[in-house]
């Protein structure tokens, strides 16, 4: 149950014009996995919230670096790992970030959404790393609606 | 995985309409067109969301600072038709309290 049947892994450059490539690759991967349209939706939004954020902030006006995605196939859930060498982020400004809460438009911050909504559309999430940040994100397979797409994918768990 | 901007001026309202997506790539491109207009003195802007299939904090971003913008110029800002996927992330931030968002029209009741 624990053991990844499956693992990809994508290391593509960290800009922006590769983020929609993620997106795809990671939507056909929650698809083939029976995951529901909705839920391949917040997927491709969280991959894609942790990609930009790497394309945009660990690499600032330095060299170009990378970024590699994992992807954990397993029975009841896709874990998906997204990994820049890059600076990584302040904490502190972290729990400053979030949606609007009775917040007028002036006190807005146009950036900071992206990881209030990685929290928001998974399941499970850790961000972690010293240099460089690590995201990784979980989201569960809800097994009953979609049975036929999974036994088409992964090997059938003993009953 | 693109954006396509048609911009089209009627009766002194600047519409706006997107299809495609809106990311870190095709953002810039949207501010090119967007961010003028909202410095427009008393501008009424309303955009067509209804074809946009994607759109993350990146275009959230973006609809934030024009408000902004637009507000400071004593000008109005209107989102219109965001399909429910757009309308979520607009729900789950919050935002759908400070923007102007009309779902109300329908493709062709307009």
């Amino acid at each position: 149950m624990n053991k990844a049947s499956d693992f990809i892994e994508l290391t593509l450059p960290a800009k922006a014009d590769y983020v929609g490539v993620v997106r795809l690759t990671i939507s056909g991967v929650a698809n083939r996995m029976g995951f529901s349209f909705d839920e391949i939706e917040d997927i491709k939004i969280a991959v894609s919230e942790a990609c930009t954020n790497a394309v945009n902030h660990a690499y600032k006006g330095a060299e170009e670096g990378q970024i590699r995605i994992g992807c954990g196939v397993y029975d009841n859930r896709l874990e998906i790992m997204v990994v820049d060498r890059g600076k990584s982020f302040d904490y502190d400004t972290l729990n400053q970030l979030g949606p609007v809460n009775g917040k007028s438009i002036d006190q807005l911050n146009e950036g900071g959404l992206g990881l209030f909504l990685i929290e928001s559309l998974m399941d499970k999430v850790e961000i972690s790393g010293d240099e460089g940040v690590i995201v990784m994100m979980t989201k569960y397979l809800h097994r009953d609606e979609v049975e036929e797409n999974v036994d088409r994918t992964s090997p059938a768990p003993t009953q | 995985m693109n954006l396509h901007i048609t911009q089209d001026t009627i009766d002194t309202i600047d519409h706006l309409q997107l299809v495609g997506e809106v990311d870190a790539y095709t953002a810039p491109k949207l501010k090119e067109v967007l961010v003028p207009l909202t410095e427009k003195q008393g501008a009424t802007i309303v955009i067509d969301l209804q074809q946009v299939d994607y759109m993350d904090s990146t275009g959230l971003g973006i609809f934030v600072g024009a408000l902004k913008s637009t507000k400071k110029n004593d000008g109005t800002m209107k989102l219109s038709g965001m399909t429910e996927r757009v309308k979520r992330l607009f729900e789950i931030t919050g935002l759908t309290e400070v923007m102007d968002i009309d779902n109300e029209v329908k493709g062709e009741a307009r």
